[in-house]
């Protein structure tokens, strides 16, 4: 049977997390020690619902709701002189509970501030388009609709922008596979030259780094060299490798393989 | 408008068209030499005047913030030096200024004007980069071999410090990984005390001259209000009227004690900006004295560190490493687990050669990003094509797509 990995979130992991590690939190502040972030957060706070509002990293986070995003961004761009619109993107919480969370980074000139507005929005859930209020977000929800799925209401184009129109899936879902699904290998096999050549051909080699080390056309069998095309057998003889710099390394003079020992025994 | 026969336009008796009308779609690119990259343009034409653009980007897309989401941080510094890899020392920076924002780190005194080095070498590397393949699509090749042989002194010293000409990965998280080499300072100087004359053989080309004048002038004119709704920064953005430099105004690393000033105009026009880079490589070069000023004065002081001292996150020297054994172990969870840096959000922004250079971080503190946002000035300067190029003609688009300064490593990350 194959060892069961969870299909929610596919993307590489710790390979060891000690049992009692308990992750540092980035420290936050309260808005209130702000007078600039302060004042701004009141007047989110006459007009719309605020669920949460911290200051992190010199930068103020506002929680607000899905609906009101345009006027939030609105209020900010013509009553509090935030400007700019310098990024907004969504993070996937799909394995965690079914959400995004989408993020507007605003710049105030005058101000010399920047504010990150976030709100959480379920799967499939649309946003509001604010292209209306910064032209920059025409292409920034694009670019979020081609890597989440997220799309824009009132966008005047809501198509892909880096990948290519006609494809499949949306790259930065956790659980867009790295290496293509368990399929993937034969696609191309099965394609051309049908399911019945699948045992004279293989599957593909989908993992980039993967190096084979007795793969004499590609690599370069570091220690067993052999000329290109030689059809491996296993008992190549092994070419030495001894290479000193100039003058020696750290502590060391010079190294001679030969005249070293190696110590089998640990307790020696 | 039915057709009509007559000399001028051809006529086509047993075909009929979708549309009655004389707009013709032209596809600039994908490899077009003057698109600077794989930009590809559709342009609606009415005669030589463009009605509608179209940039289509994405044939440059690697996935880094993907590449970013399954890399340890310091494994992903390299990948950075792919963005705007005309500066990418400037990327390392940024990358590493978020990830020692995130998990409060303080950089050693000479890293830090070490990085400033790197990062005004860089920024004038762009902008000769920038000016030889402007002039050279509007056809002043001797600009673009000037400024090609300046640019390669610079890269020459670049390389005597890290190897690399192009891909610098030259900074490293928590400090750099080298001090200057012999001779740096130097050859940096001998640079430094030719540039003003070259320089100003650049601008004795350029400034009068009709042709530049002709292509320059009263083109691509980015109004104040289009430039701040479309995200733009950097020199675009103070070539249109607002001096806004991070450098001078949430300033990091050691910019606030060095003099300079932000160039800007209110043209907002392809020479407002041709100036704007002009007068940034002259302030570039006073950064740069200070700086030597600066590192002579920690060599004094005898500020020898170049890395952050922060056992949990960042490896020792190798002095410690190879003899103390504590190092050794820290090292080495390091190298294979990499450093897992606290819960937490961080934005940075940084002032890279084309403008505002932004790292967004999610960690969860996992020694992978949960979410890592690249914010690539050139995305919104190629977007904005979109609002510009409409009302100018074909051969506009070129010196347009030129002063923009767009890179398209930067584009599609």
């Amino acid at each position: 049977m194959r060892a069961y990995t969870p299909k929610d979130n596919v993307q590489a992991k710790a390979y060891y997390t000690d049992r009692f590690y308990v992750s540092p939190q980035v420290p936050k502040q309260k808005v209130e020690s702000d007078e600039i972030f302060a004042v701004d957060l009141e007047a989110i706070k006459a007009k719309f619902e605020v669920s949460d509002a911290f200051i992190q990293v010199g930068q103020m986070v506002v929680y607000i709701k899905a609906e009101d995003n345009y006027s939030v961004l609105e209020l900010m761009r013509d009553e509090l002189e935030y400007t700019q619109l310098s990024e907004m993107s969504a993070i996937d919480w799909l394995a965690k509970d079914n959400t995004f969370e989408v993020f507007y980074q605003m710049l105030s000139m005058n101000k010399r501030k920047r504010i990150r507005i976030k709100m959480v929005i379920n799967n499939g859930q649309a946003v509001n388009s604010v292209e209306k209020l910064f032209r920059c977000a025409d292409w920034s929800e694009r670019e979020m609709f081609d890597m989440f799925g997220i799309e824009a209401n009132n966008h005047p184009f809501m198509k892909r922008i880096l990948m290519p129109y006609d494809w499949q899936g949306h790259p930065l879902l956790k659980t867009y596979p790295l290496e293509g699904d368990e399929f993937a290998a034969w696609y191309e096999v099965d394609k051309i030259f049908g399911k019945e050549a699948r045992d004279v051909i293989g599957p593909e080699l989908r993992d980039t780094s993967r190096v084979d080390r007795y793969d004499s056309t590609r690599f370069g069998r570091l220690g067993h060299e052999v000329p290109k095309g030689t059809e491996i057998t296993g008992d190549e003889p092994v070419t030495e490798q001894n290479y000193q710099e100039d003058g020696g390394v750290f502590l060391i003079k010079k190294f001679d393989k030969k005249s070293s020992v190696v110590i089998d025994d640990p307790q020696r | 408008m039915a057709q009509v026969k007559n000399r001028l336009t051809p006529f086509f008796e047993n075909i009929t068209f979708d549309r009655d009308d004389n707009e013709l779609i032209l596809n600039f690119g994908p490899q077009h030499p003057s698109a600077h990259g794989q930009l590809r343009l559709m342009l609606h034409l009415q005669q030589e005047q463009i009605v509608k653009a179209h940039p289509d980007v994405g044939y440059l897309h690697r996935g880094m913030e993907k590449m970013a989401e399954n890399m340890i941080y310091n494994e992903f510094m390299p990948t950075t030096d792919r963005m705007d890899y005309i500066a990418s020392s400037s990327n390392n920076y940024g990358f590493a200024l978020a990830v020692e924002k995130l998990i409060g780190l303080e950089v050693p005194r000479r890293a830090k004007v070490i990085r400033m080095m790197l990062l005004e070498i860089n920024r004038l590397m762009s902008h000769l980069f920038w000016l030889a393949t402007t002039a050279l699509d509007i056809g002043a090749m001797t600009v673009f071999l000037f400024a090609f042989r300046e640019r390669e002194y610079l890269m020459d010293i670049i390389e005597g410090y890290c190897g690399a000409r192009l891909t610098h990965a030259a900074i490293r998280i928590g400090g750099v990984p080298l001090d200057l080499q012999d001779g740096f300072i130097a050859q940096l100087k001998d640079f430094l005390d030719k540039l003003p004359q070259n320089i100003k053989d650049y601008e004795d080309l350029l400034d009068t001259n009709r042709i530049w004048l002709m292509r320059m002038e009263e083109v691509g004119t980015i109004s104040t209000e289009m430039a701040l709704s479309w995200g733009c920064t950097g020199p675009m953005l103070r070539a249109s009227g607002v001096a806004w430099d991070i450098r001078k105004e949430e300033p990091y690393e050691l910019y606030d004690e060095v003099e300079f000033e932000v160039p800007f105009s209110d043209k907002g026009d392809n020479f407002a900006r041709y100036r704007v880079y002009m007068e940034e490589m002259r302030q570039t070069a006073r950064i740069l004295y200070q700086t030597i000023d600066m590192y002579r004065e920690t060599e004094k002081n005898s500020q020898t560190e170049l890395m952050a001292h922060s056992p949990k996150y960042i490896s020792a020297s190798k002095m410690d490493i190879m003899t103390q054994n504590y190092s050794l172990m820290q090292h080495f969870v390091l190298v294979t687990q990499g450093m897992r840096p606290p819960v937490g959000e961080v934005y940075v922004a940084t002032e890279s050669p084309k403008g505002e250079l932004g790292f967004f971080i999610n960690s969860q503190g996992g020694p992978y990003p949960y979410r890592l946002k690249l914010r690539a000035p050139s995305f919104w300067h190629t977007g904005i094509l979109t609002d510009l190029l409409p009302g100018h003609y074909i051969p506009d688009v070129v010196s347009i797509i030129g002063t923009t300064n767009i890179v398209f490593g930067e584009v599609d990350r």
